[in-house]
């Protein structure tokens, strides 16, 4: 067949390097790397390679690397190379263009464009290594006020609360999007930190019953999965309104990835599509919401918080108050940058705007409208590392989620080709000879490591600030300033520019 | 034991009716007036009896248990259930039975939008939702598993069956129909048959527990013939997108 666009990437094999021994083609699930004819020399091709990293970095010589397959198109500040090989794939299927992860374009990253402020003379800054430093982080509704007896026992019946050793908790990816041992390994760091996984949208396998009460349970709009047992067995309940990768879409995961242990815990036949349609149809209205909440809370007895996660979008200020307004416990909001095993391109690329804008502009709402601490608020999409979290908080997040970060910890080279459910690292994919390849053991350990880090880094930058709280911190916008940003910007971020 | 609802508001009255069904099978509410949620959750082994109108999500998450009404019901009746048995004497509003995975619910008449909306199906559980009356528009967009029967009793001329794009992407399940249906309505990837001998059976088994709630008479609902929608396709939007 005529090919119209040429390879993303070219494998470059160091033939002193090479061995021929065959590791690179065993590891390669897009089949890039095979045996010549004779069964002895190592050859590749470079039309399906993802550059997934893992035969570099799994080659016992170091005789491999990829590059960017480089054949300069006449030069176009339009008609990019990118821009020509989606419509040369558009030509030859007729396909709606996939892709998976977040939004890849330059739009203006706000979290960098904004500076932490330091302790000096004024107000002694602290020393996490040997002063306590509390960064635990309660979510839920809190009463606006407290009454006590005159013996100082609390009067006030208090929402349910949930109680997190760190502003950082696992977002939700589903199983059926990631492997089975990826969720073990979840579930198993989420414990041993002190926060929560999410289930997303596929329901709990059988095998992580046991794990509930560290899991937010999500209800989206196809309710696989979702049983009276399910919702009672868990941290908090969350209804997925939409992601931030996806706003205004549903989700579609195909029959080739419903195998029996997804069909287990989704509840549905093994083969079949799992279709998520784009709105919950028994919620057209703020009012209807409401309606699922309280239902949500009814069938738990009103023991579990009930979460609202919204898509980053642009009356999401608006929206916020009335998710607020209707009974929602914590809201989540996920912006445009925010993670997907798969997305259509032109929705994740387009649709949605910055979490950073989003989360300052929801908090301000909920301010000016007197009904911020009905509500916790979690940012996602993405945080990338502890000042990212660190900000998010200083804008008026409660606790972040991560994901992509958390999957890049595990083995995850951000190759963006979720959706082929071909994952070298086995993280997202179902095919066993793949899926083995993630030690769901050494993955927690990792997962744990890297929330531990950030944990010392968010306790480090507060008490630079001469903080020694985090809850000091939440929506103290004092202690953020702008760099290279427009008044306009400034003004929707809440923060004065730097300098100031 | 007996409740009378009145103006109870519905958080108090489902904890009166779960307290009362901590030691006992069967509770009754009398004068019930729209009151929100109750039967949710119900576990197998219980009855709720209703007389009245009760409120939107009756019997959500309904497990395993069952609730009959004497009386209308609202909307999203059966929400996301899971399983047992849901029986109404009148009719129903919108989104009734969303996302149900097992159980069924019989309407002595007919219902409004949106009704059986992504109906799946699991190993042995299997839903059934069957209409005596007519349908509203989008009846089973998107089911992907379990049966629905809309016999069209007492329909007068002028209305149809089911209304505008019933069974929109449907991608698993049965519709069993009985008489005529408005040809115009029914969405592209839809196959029409005729019942085979193992539809009949399924089929008739439905219909005679309509019979015995209803007190309808199954010769008169026999006399007309039924046709079956299925899916043509498993996997309607499997050709849809391109790797990028």
């Amino acid at each position: 067949m005529m090919r119209y666009f040429q390879p993303e990437f070219h494998i470059v094999r160091d033939p002193a390097r090479c061995i021929h021994c065959g590791c690179c083609v065993r590891q390669c699930a897009n089949e890039c790397h095979y045996f010549d004819e004779d069964g002895k020399t190592v050859l590749c091709r470079d039309e399906s390679c993802v550059s997934c990293q893992r035969c570099v970095c799994l080659c016992p010589t170091g005789a491999l690397r990829i590059e960017k397959f480089k054949s300069d198109y006449r030069e176009s500040a339009v008609w990019t190379q990118q821009v020509q090989k989606e419509i040369c794939r558009q030509a030859s299927t007729g396909g709606t263009l996939l892709s998976a992860m977040g939004n890849p374009k330059p739009y203006p990253i706000y979290w960098d464009h904004m500076l932490l402020n330091a302790s000096q003379v004024t107000n002694p800054s602290i020393d996490p290594l040997r002063e306590p430093m509390e960064i635990r982080t309660f979510l839920g509704r809190k009463p606006d006020r407290l009454s006590f007896t005159k013996d100082k026992k609390l009067l006030t019946e208090m929402p349910p609360q949930i109680k997190l050793e760190t502003p950082i908790l696992f977002s939700a990816m589903s199983f059926g999007s990631i492997s089975l041992n990826a969720h073990r390994a979840l579930s198993a760091a989420a414990k041993e930190l002190g926060t929560l996984f999410n289930t997303g949208e596929g329901g709990l396998h059988p095998d992580l019953h046991d794990m509930g009460q560290y899991a937010v349970v999500q209800v989206a709009s196809g309710r696989f999965g979702v049983h009276k047992d399910y919702l009672n067995n868990s941290a908090f309940i969350e209804i997925k309104i939409g992601q931030g990768a996806k706003p205004g879409i549903g989700g579609h995961l195909p029959g080739e990835k419903v195998n029996v242990e997804v069909s287990n815990a989704r509840m549905i036949p093994v083969g079949s599509d799992a279709i998520s349609p784009a709105p919950h149809h028994d919620i057209y209205s703020i009012e209807d919401l409401r309606q699922l909440i309280w239902s949500l809370k009814e069938v738990t007895e009103g023991k579990k918080p009930v979460c609202v996660k919204i898509a980053a979008v642009h009356n999401c200020a608006a929206i916020v108050s009335g998710v607020a307004r209707a009974g929602a416990d914590i809201i989540a909001i996920d912006g445009f940058r925010g993670g997907t095993g798969a997305a259509p391109t032109r929705i994740r690329d387009n649709v949605g705007i910055p979490i950073e804008l989003a989360l300052a502009s929801a908090d301000q709402r909920l301010r000016d409208e007197g009904i911020r601490s009905r509500v916790s608020l979690l940012a996602a999409g993405p945080t990338r590392n502890a000042a990212d979290v660190v900000k998010a908080i200083a804008l008026g997040a409660d606790a972040v989620y991560i994901a992509s970060a958390a999957l890049i910890a595990i083995g995850c080279h951000m190759c963006q080709t979720c959706n082929t459910g071909r994952c070298n690292w086995g993280i997202a994919t179902q095919r066993e000879d793949l899926t083995r390849r993630l030690n769901p053991e050494i993955a927690k350990e990792r997962l744990v490591n890297l929330v531990t880090a950030w944990n010392h880094e968010i306790k480090e930058m507060l008490g630079g600030m001469g903080i020694n709280s985090l809850d000091s911190l939440r929506g103290n916008r004092l202690m953020l300033r702008g760099i290279g940003l427009t008044e306009k910007e400034l003004s929707v971020l809440g923060i004065r520019h730097a300098g100031e | 034991m007996k409740i009378t609802a009145g103006l109870t508001p519905y958080g108090e009255l489902n904890r009166q009716v779960r307290e009362a069904l901590e030691t006992t099978d069967t509770v009754t509410l009398e004068n019930v007036n729209g009151q929100r949620y109750i039967g949710c959750g119900l576990d197998a082994g219980k009855t709720v009896t209703i007389y009245g109108t009760p409120g939107n999500d009756m019997a959500c998450y309904l497990n395993g248990g069952r609730v009959e009404v004497f009386g209308n019901g609202q909307d999203a009746v059966g929400n996301t259930m899971s399983g047992g048995e849901i029986v109404i004497h009148g009719h129903v509003g919108d989104a009734l039975g969303y996302a149900m995975r097992d159980g069924e619910i019989y309407i002595e008449q007919g219902v409004s939008c949106r009704g059986g909306i992504h109906m799946k199906e699991f190993g042995k559980m299997k839903p059934a939702v069957v209409i005596g009356g007519v349908a509203g528009a989008f009846m089973g967009e998107y089911m992907a598993g379990g049966v629905i029967v809309i016999l069209g009793l007492g329909k007068k001329p002028e209305d149809d069956l089911f209304g505008s794009h019933c069974a929109t992407g449907m991608h698993g399940g049965k519709i069993y129909l009985r008489g005529a249906y408005p040809e115009h309505h029914v969405s592209r990837n839809i196959a029409v048959s005729a019942l085979n001998e193992e539809d009949q059976k399924e089929l008739d088994g439905y219909l005679q527990k309509y019979c015995a709630y209803f007190g309808a008479d199954m010769e008169e609902i026999k006399s007309v013939p039924f046709v079956k929608f299925t899916p043509e396709s498993s996997r309607p939007y499997g050709n849809m997108y391109t790797a990028n």
